[in-house]
């Protein structure tokens, strides 16, 4: 029987001092946080997958196994540079499909343009 | 949930800055914030300081942060600066120095300091002091993030054992950013992720980070009041109201 694997979506905010970072800085930089926090054998289970990454507004949406997604926003959280330059990535939000988190990113964005 | 960040080291020098970190905290969701300011501030930065916070819509908790050489001069420093503060921490620099701090009620928090291993005094006999003082211990997380390589393998191992210290003791924990920079500063909720690194669940991260500090401020809220005597004791009317009744 095939076991039905629950994944989990992060969206994720790159703030970086100076800006321009690319999808491929801010994914190896997840990966090697995740590798030096809890090795290879966290790595493989993580099972992350950079499903998108908007260069301008500098988002991201991360998937990884539902399983994994304390360690993977533990080592998101441990992210302090991003090519060398000093950095922060913080969790916006987190859901079980690409389609719902879209859903609150978006409720949220409404939110503080209309407190704003 | 209303969050708290009892260390947010802004540069009283550096106005802007102080500004951007206050902001990003309120970005991040935080509803107090802890500012240490040296002994001696003057009311008008005070009033400064707090005019920004309630600009961002946070509440200015402000701390006193201690560094003394030696437990007279803990002792001298508490008597003299203690009531115009709403929380006080001690960096414990030596073993003497930490067990005074920790049986002393009028110190709120003890810190430790995170890159020198053999100075971090906080064993067994320390949380039990801790535990009849209500002192709680504190936890900079900036320290964490800043640390790398063996140095961080060392400071987690040494957090594990404390904060399981801290739990057997009921010492209360209380984590705090410890950040000088706005990319040094996260969310609540990623804090406490970041806690997992040292055997910390979430909802006891979440505990540290909002109602444990918040009791804290409160508790000596209660104390700055001019009625207040000793614990469990407070003026309730004086002679000459009762007279004018």
């Amino acid at each position: 029987m095939i076991k039905y694997v629950r994944r989990r979506y992060l969206a994720l905010k790159v703030e970086c001092e100076e800006g321009g970072v690319d999808q491929r800085a801010v994914s190896d930089v997840v990966w090697n946080s995740v590798l030096r926090l809890f090795g290879e054998v966290g790595v493989s289970q993580a099972g992350l997958y950079f499903v998108h990454f908007d260069e301008e507004e500098e988002y991201a949406v991360v998937r990884c196994s539902h399983k994994a997604l304390p360690m993977v926003k533990a080592a998101i959280a441990s992210v302090t540079k991003i090519d060398n330059k000093p950095a922060a990535i913080h969790v916006l939000r987190v859901s079980g499909s690409i389609k719902t988190l879209g859903r609150k990113v978006d409720a949220e964005h409404r939110e503080e343009s209309k407190e704003s | 949930m209303k969050f708290s960040d009892l260390h947010l080291r802004v540069p009283l020098n550096d106005w802007e800055k102080t500004r951007r970190l206050i902001a990003k905290s309120s970005e991040l969701g935080y509803s107090q914030v802890g500012v240490p300011l040296p002994p001696g501030t003057k009311q008008e930065v005070v009033d400064r300081l707090r005019q920004v916070c309630e600009e961002f819509g946070v509440d200015l908790v402000t701390r006193l942060e201690l560094l003394p050489r030696s437990s007279s001069e803990l002792l001298g420093s508490l008597r003299r600066f203690r009531r115009q503060f709403e929380v006080v921490s001690v960096l414990c620099v030596s073993k003497p120095l930490a067990r005074q701090a920790a049986k002393d009620r009028r110190v709120d928090l003890l810190s430790f300091p995170a890159v020198e291993p053999r100075k971090r005094f906080f064993d067994w006999a320390e949380a039990e002091l801790a535990s009849r003082s209500k002192a709680a211990f504190e936890i900079d997380l900036a320290q964490v993030l800043s640390v790398e390589g063996f140095s961080r393998v060392i400071f987690l191992s040494r957090l594990r054992k404390e904060v399981v210290t801290a739990k057997s003791y009921g010492v209360p924990v209380v984590l705090s950013s410890g950040a000088t920079d706005p990319l040094f500063l996260r969310k609540p909720q990623d804090y406490a992720s970041l806690t997992l690194l040292f055997g910390v669940d979430v909802p006891f991260a979440l505990d540290a980070l909002s109602r444990i500090p918040a009791g804290v401020v409160e508790r000596n809220k209660l104390k700055q009041d001019a009625g207040y005597v000793a614990p469990g004791i407070r003026i309730v009317r004086r002679k000459g109201s009762l007279e004018s009744r």
